[in-house]
């Protein structure tokens, strides 16, 4: 399978990474030659084989449904890079 | 006393009987960090006013004769992946250059616990995607071994924990965290002829580590010696309710497994890692070890790993698919970098576009592009359960015997621009290690000796879901019979 610049594109709009026209040869390049490479995956049969999500060491945990953190206000937007008072900001999105 | 070329179990006993102090010893390596990092570039931020308040702390702890933990006072590099408090955390991106975590990582706030003292935050590739340290924003970090009678040609340190290997090496921490997704501790490790352990995934928390590929991330040391790994894995492991992977295991007494007899450990020779046109010395180096390790007790067996082969190919789904989704993140609105756009998404382009360095680019594209509609299955599903297949490998070889030896790394360090026009040729560099990365067991790599033109060989002891112990005493035993005291062209001692 080969990436086409069409779809180089539509990958980058997708991932929301912004591209020049002239970035497109050498993408194009570079990830279908990963993707060549990844290709060898096809020959492993994988027929009633179950796809591994982690390894399943850690059973997930319950616990009380009760606050356990938060009163942080001013931590969490010390790093915004534009905040106005106590919120984010961003350009208008509704018309 | 050279204070710079102490082992952490030596200097906390110097430090106990009080022939110097922690202030002493920090300053040793800080002067040495001022020396030499402008050429080494380990460090992206020195931070010697709190390192030497610590000091003083550790200084009142160690004078009031109570036991003080065995890392009170002692110098540590800490990757700038780890979130530190207060202390700008970049991940080496211009994406976070200004970020200041208010918070600490857990397994920094391990470390802090057991008195230890950070010097600064290590250099790394950007956001810990690469295997030579050179895609960090703030720039290569030099390896500070020389190849014999070369002293001119830069070599890389391996990465992504390049800047904590070269550290290490060069004297300027006695220990320093890594973290390693596909090798990331152990083939910087082998390159800078240093110790390092990627433990078992679950093993240390991943809370406050910035998260590359999460079902792959673990934290581990890296030191000068396997017993100095053992003391910081020891501290830096354990239980965390707040990442959801960590499992609730207590932790060994890591130290003394590294004195363990090997008597009748059966050691695994994988035949796959036999690969094609791997250099004769790395052949003799592993040849080497299994030699050493027959001498020390243990049972030689040939496994066979038959979808090992496929690792990296795996990887290079998985962990561009689980990047994609955790650097989504970056958007350029709650914190790090932004650039102004006339529209949300226009921001978002801009923002990402000039946030990220081309390697990451890369890979959110390519994780992207694998998890994407009518892609999935072909890719992403299909490299799961390889993955699995990889796993069942590793579980059926550990049915017959207790470790694996294998050679970290292809080659010794490489030089700067070498390898570095074709993503897939770098990649290569990982062939070795990534396998035990997609089964989640831990793995580490020792110094066996030298190449021919002066460069350190790791080798890798790969074990158990767990089992430390048993590669912590594997390790030890090759650290033993090497003898490796070859040090670095470039060090604090080296004026």
């Amino acid at each position: 399978m080969s990436l086409d610049p069409a779809t180089v594109r539509r990958i980058a709009r997708l991932a929301r990474i912004g591209i020049d026209e002239s970035d497109l040869p050498a993408l194009q390049r570079e990830l279908n030659g990963i993707l060549g490479w990844i290709e060898q995956l096809n020959e492993v049969d994988v027929d009633n084989v179950e796809p591994m999500v982690g390894t399943g060491h850690a059973a997930l945990r319950m616990r009380e449904d009760v606050v356990t953190d938060g009163d942080a206000r001013e931590a969490v937007l010390s790093n915004a890079p534009d905040a106005a008072g106590p919120y984010y900001t961003v350009p208008k999105v509704v018309e | 006393m050279m204070l710079t070329e102490l082992t952490i179990a030596a200097a906390h006993e110097g430090l106990r009987r009080r022939d110097f102090s922690a202030e002493e010893l920090v300053g040793a390596h800080l002067a040495a960090i001022d020396r030499l990092n402008g050429r080494l570039n380990a460090f992206i931020t020195v931070t010697p006013e709190q390192a030497l308040a610590a000091a003083r702390r550790a200084d009142a702890i160690l004078a009031g004769g109570e036991e003080a933990p065995v890392l009170t006072g002692i110098p540590l590099g800490i990757k700038d992946l780890f979130c530190t408090d207060g202390v700008r955390t970049t991940a080496a991106s211009r994406m976070l250059e200004e970020f200041v975590p208010p918070y600490e990582s857990t397994v920094t706030a391990n470390l802090l616990a057991d008195g230890a003292v950070f010097v600064g935050k290590t250099n790394l590739d950007e956001f810990a995607m690469g295997s030579a340290n050179i895609t960090s924003v703030f720039g290569a970090v030099e390896n500070p071994w020389k190849r014999a009678g070369d002293a001119e040609t830069v070599l890389v340190p391996g990465g992504s924990s390049g800047g904590s290997a070269a550290a290490v090496a060069a004297r300027l921490a006695m220990g320093a965290t890594g973290t390693d997704t596909g090798g990331s501790i152990r083939q910087p490790a082998s390159y800078c002829g240093i110790a390092g352990i990627k433990p078992t995934y679950g093993r240390c928390s991943r809370w406050g580590t910035i998260a590359f590929a999460s079902s792959l991330d673990q934290a581990g040391p890296m030191a000068r010696t396997v017993e100095d790994c053992a003391i910081l894995l020891e501290s830096m492991a354990g239980f965390d309710t707040r990442d959801s992977t960590s499992v609730d295991i207590a932790v060994p007494d890591y130290r003394a497994a590294c004195g363990r007899s090997l008597k009748g450990m059966k050691v695994g020779i994988p035949a796959e890692y036999r690969v094609a046109g791997m250099p004769a010395e790395i052949e003799a180096a592993w040849e080497q070890g299994i030699a050493w390790l027959r001498e020390a007790g243990c049972e030689i067996v040939e496994v066979s790993l038959p979808y090992t082969r496929y690792g990296l190919a795996t990887y290079y789904i998985v962990a561009p698919a689980e990047c994609s989704s955790n650097l989504a993140r970056y958007d350029g609105v709650r914190f790090g970098r932004r650039v102004p756009g006339a529209t949300l998404d226009e921001l978002y382009e801009a923002t990402r576009r000039e946030g990220f360095g081309a390697e990451v680019r890369r890979r959110i594209l390519m994780g992207t592009y694998v998890l994407s509609a009518g892609y999935y299955d072909a890719y992403y599903l299909r490299a799961q359960k390889v993955r699995n297949l990889i796993r069942k490998d590793f579980e059926s070889a550990f049915r017959t015997v207790d470790v694996l030896l294998t050679p970290t790394a292809p080659s010794p360090a490489f030089a700067q621009g070498e390898k570095m026009d074709d993503p897939v040729q770098m990649y290569l560099n990982d062939v070795f290690t990534v396998p035990a990365s997609m089964a989640g067991v831990p793995a580490m790599s020792v110094p066996a000796g030298l190449s021919a033109s002066g460069l350190p060989l790791g080798l890798q002891v790969i074990g158990r879901s767990f089992d430390e112990e048993s590669v912590f005493a594997a390790a030890s035993a090759l650290e033993r019979a090497a003898g490796f005291t070859h040090r670095p062209a470039v060090r604090a001692e080296v004026v």
